[in-house]
């Protein structure tokens, strides 16, 4: 059923990605002198969320103007948010509804696209159960359209199955927080990177994933702050650290560990911190133990000299910060990295100041906002538990139904695809989400996709996974539709409605609230626009985590965004957590964890001998539906190439240019090489923004971390070998 | 506002080319990206470095343009050639001594960076420097860099016995008063070799 309705090519043809390279009016349009109008916005891409003026002119995006007034980014962009423009007026953008025919698609009318999807999803809930479909939510959404996702799904289609590609991202992170400090968040304004003594980044390539942080931590470095950078790549900001450690794919909790261990030993603790403000440190201190820096050493490639040194200057500074992204994060030991790194700022005392703190670099456009207020599968808006009564009671009485109509937590967003691919679960709607790129293992989710009964999609481009769909609901664009987002710091932003969707495409809200009505839940669904929708919110979280009750879209635009919590009008928000060692555990103090060394789920091997890891390039963003559009951005990275290091590519007389064939237990893709000293002798690269043959995921494999269910990206298992020529295309 | 200065300090580039893709969005040459942007040998460093035009204060690509088509300004900015008199004959582009002015073929003209001149001219920072995620291109008082950065500014370069100084700053490493780049500047070769001291 859900099979491509047509050859990958004719839907290229159709449906790009094709480049757009030049503004709507052209790059020479001195005659036209009227002025465009500037909206004061953010850009799309990633979770800096960096404030920019869009110009618009004729319900047309046609350039951008840097936004200096704005505290977090003061007019700084990466070349993807001067690019951003480009993503409107773009020919391959989706004007209709489409529904799926024999030999492809055709434009529908939107009661037919709407009717028909609402029908099958009925049809399967009544033929298998409710719990038969499934939706899938994302990340880059505002918060307002994250909140109706999960509100859509759990009161309108009454399925538990609702989870979010957020769980691809930074989810071990916000367990790991969650489980030490009682919060999920980010504890640190990005202010205070500049008042820190020592800087760690470990998995944290910020030069590339979060461009303008580098600033900060340069300004740091100009006032005499000392930088570690862990990471198996020498990444840009790695050519200015004072320390590099060039830790082995899958082996940072042995460093971190180590790192521990020696802070332990040589009596760099602050005692006195930990016995005020947090439980649990002996058993953390006795799962380091026997991490010495000379067994660490043999694990992760990092000399044991360089780990004392990394661990001195971070236990004799009481201004340290230590910031981790996805190359710590995606791990099946994703959590327990992440509480390792908790577990060195709480030992020394590092947290709750200016300058000292462990901060996790959220990726996705709306990352943090995305991930608070109920697409995740076991939680409620506030960052409320969905298993918790109170909570329960709280929001189902927001949304005026019982307690008892709430269903119960779901699969994460790897285990909706494992059931759908075993047939538990027959349909799925799905936005804002490109799994056929993103998830690991895509030869996989092919499969599962093509044994779909229904498939319905809410995209503005046909994505690789769209491709797949019975029907595809023509949505919006990040600037056709007001909303907030909250960026890497927990700052709720504003984002300001530029233009109206071109052609009969509409806004997400719109839709998903349209369907809610034919699913015969309208009552629930009173929504005209993204306003409403906020105030609702607001209730929803409010005495939650996440209380957004203090903010409204006029307090926003006063003060540049506000830090949540802030729960109530007058309140300020709360720009850094933990002040005063006060943590959000009932008993106000932070958890030390227990610590436990666990193997990698794809070990290397005599027949994989290489670690293969994945992440990004600066000029791409996710799976590349908007930024594979963009011609500026595609010239940049136009390939994904394998970086080898010159010792292994000798081994196989491979240079510069030359194809190579990437082999893991799941599949196989051939790609040009980039002969490169940046990288460990034993480790290739791949970025993963790339579908088909070219796709870094055909290779990666589905082992989960047992407790945020995040995949293992960060390691596979591969071999490579010269190739004659290119593989596949698809 | 007055008083700001550009400043170039390749230390803190990370290579990710928004000076590049803002340039050319800039209005008055729209769609043409003036920036210099290199990786200095990508095998065996992440190392780039993107730079503008150091607007020398004898220009050498003035001083030999047959056409008299570049100007300097009162201001200290040397301007991109003049359309009615470039003949493109690329004179510039081979004498420049940093390697900047470009012929740009499907205009038959050598341009360059002006510094933003219709945004510097109103009080706003160049295109580059306003975005530069790194900001290793910025634009701010000569006082505010002495305040922020561990580098210090430089504007003397030696190219052999060739002494230019500009109106864009490099940043240097503190003890560096000048700056050379052949090996021969360094060496001894008597008391009277116009030499700069190595540091």
């Amino acid at each position: 059923m859900a099979k491509l309705p047509s050859t990958q090519e004719e839907l290229s043809r159709r449906f790009g990605p094709h480049l757009n390279y030049n503004p709507p009016a052209g790059w020479q349009r001195d005659a036209d002198k009227r002025g465009d109008q500037l909206v004061k916005t953010h850009c799309c891409f990633c979770g800096q969320q960096c404030g920019i003026q869009l110009k618009v002119r004729d319900n047309r995006v046609t350039g951008f103007e840097p936004w200096e007034e704005f505290p977090f980014n003061r007019g700084m962009l990466c070349p993807k948010g001067v690019k951003r423009y480009l993503q409107g007026n773009h020919p391959d953008r989706l004007m209709d509804p489409l529904m799926r025919t024999a030999d492809g698609f055709r434009a529908a009318t939107w009661d037919e696209a709407l009717d028909f999807t609402a029908r099958r999803l009925r049809e399967l809930q009544e033929q298998y159960g409710p719990d038969s479909v499934a939706v899938y939510g994302g990340a880059s959404l505002t918060t307002e359209k994250s909140y109706l996702m999960g509100k859509f799904a759990r009161v309108a289609l009454k399925t538990r199955h609702i989870d979010y590609n957020g769980r691809l991202c930074m989810v071990s992170a916000g367990t790991a927080y969650k489980a030490a400090l009682g919060v999920d968040r980010a504890p640190n304004p990005w202010n205070d990177i500049m008042q820190a003594e020592v800087l760690m980044a470990i998995g944290a390539n910020v030069g590339e994933c979060a461009p303008i942080t580098t600033d900060y931590i340069w300004r740091a470095r100009d006032k005499g702050a000392k930088l570690i950078v862990a990471d198996p790549r020498f990444t840009p900001i790695a050519r200015n650290a004072d320390l590099y450690l060039p830790v082995r794919p899958g082996t940072d909790l042995a460093l971190l560990m180590a790192m521990l261990h020696v802070i332990i030993r040589d009596g760099l603790t602050d005692r006195e911190f930990i016995d005020a403000h947090t439980t649990g440190f002996e058993k953390t201190a006795e799962s380091v133990e026997p991490w010495n820096p000379r067994r660490a050493a043999d694990v992760t490639g990092v000399a044991p000299e360089a780990i004392e040194k990394a661990a001195h200057w971070i236990g004799e500074s009481r201004k340290a910060m230590l910031m981790h992204a996805r190359g710590l994060e995606h791990h099946s030991k994703g959590v327990e990295n992440c509480e390792a790194v908790v577990a060195i700022a709480l030992a020394t005392g590092n947290i709750g100041r200016e300058g000292a703190g462990p901060i996790m670099i959220t990726g996705q456009g709306n990352g943090q906002g995305g991930r608070e207020h109920g697409q995740k599968c076991d939680q409620l808006p506030g960052q409320r538990s969905l298993t918790d009564p109170a909570a329960r009671a709280h929001v189902a009485g927001v949304w005026g139904i019982s307690p008892d109509e709430l269903p119960g937590p779901g699969y994460t967003a790897v285990e909706i695809m494992n059931a759908i691919h075993a047939g538990e679960i027959k349909g799925l709607l799905s936005i804002c989400f490109n799994p056929l790129v993103s998830l690991p293992d895509a030869n996989f989710t092919r499969e599962a996709l093509e044994k779909l009964e229904f498939f319905g999609v809410i995209d503005f481009f046909l994505s690789e996974t769209a491709a797949h769909a019975d029907v595809v609901l023509a949505g919006s664009l990040q600037e056709e539709e007001e909303g907030v987002t909250a960026n890497v710091e927990a700052r709720v932003i504003h984002i300001k409605k530029a233009v109206d969707p071109p052609g009969n495409a509409r806004r997400d809200s719109e839709i998903i609230c349209d369907l809610a009505r034919r699913l015969g839940r309208g009552q629930y669904f009173p929504f005209t626009e993204p306003r409403e929708i906020f105030e609702e919110l607001r209730l929803a979280s409010r005495g939650g985590i996440a209380d957004y009750y203090g903010i409204t879209y006029e307090k926003i635009d006063q003060n540049m965004g506000v830090f949540w919590p802030c729960p109530t009008l007058d309140h300020p928000g709360t720009p850094r957590l933990f002040e005063g060692g006060r943590f959000f555990h009932p008993d106000g103090r932070a958890r030390f964890m227990r610590l436990a060394w666990r193997d990698s789920g794809d070990p290397v091997d005599a027949g994989f001998p290489v670690y293969l890891t994945t992440g990004r390039v600066v000029s791409q963003y996710l799976s590349g539906v908007q930024t594979r559009r963009i011609g500026a951005l595609v010239d940049q990275n136009p390939e994904p190439k394998v970086e080898i290091h010159p010792r292994l590519a000798e081994q196989h007389k491979i240079n510069t240019g030359d194809w190579v064939t990437v082999t893991s237990r799941r599949g196989a893709i051939t790609l040009q090489a980039m002969v490169v000293r940046t990288i460990r002798p034993d480790t290739v690269f791949i970025p993963y923004h790339w579908p088909g043959g070219r796709s870094a995921n055909r290779l990666t494999h589905r082992t989960l971390d047992p407790r945020s269910k995040i995949p293992e990206y960060k390691v596979s298992a591969c071999r490579i070998e010269k190739a004659a020529g290119p593989g596949g295309r698809w | 506002m007055f008083g700001r200065e550009f400043y170039v300090d390749p230390s803190r580039c990370i290579g990710c080319q928004s000076c590049l893709k803002a340039c050319e969005e800039c209005d008055t040459h729209r769609g043409i990206s003036m920036i210099n942007f290199d990786f200095v040998d990508r095998r065996e460093s992440i190392a780039t470095a993107a730079y503008v035009c150091w607007h020398c204060d004898e220009p050498t690509c003035a001083q030999v343009c047959p056409a008299d088509a570049i100007k300097k300004y009162d201001d200290g900015i040397v301007g991109s050639s003049l359309k009615p008199r470039c003949i493109g004959c690329s004179n510039c582009v081979l004498a420049c001594p940093f390697g900047i002015p470009k012929l740009v073929p499907e205009y038959e003209q050598m341009m360059k960076c002006d510094m933003c001149y219709d945004r510097t001219s109103v009080g706003k920072k160049p295109m580059c420097a306003t975005v530069c995620p790194s900001q290793a291109l910025t634009y701010v008082t000569p006082e505010t860099i002495a305040a922020t950065r561990r580098e210090k500014p430089v504007n003397t370069f030696w190219f052999g016995n060739q002494k230019i100084t500009t109106k864009v700053y490099m940043m240097a490493p503190a003890d560096a008063g000048e700056i050379a780049i052949d090996v021969a500047d360094y060496t001894w070769e008597g008391e009277n070799e116009l030499v700069p001291q190595a540091f």
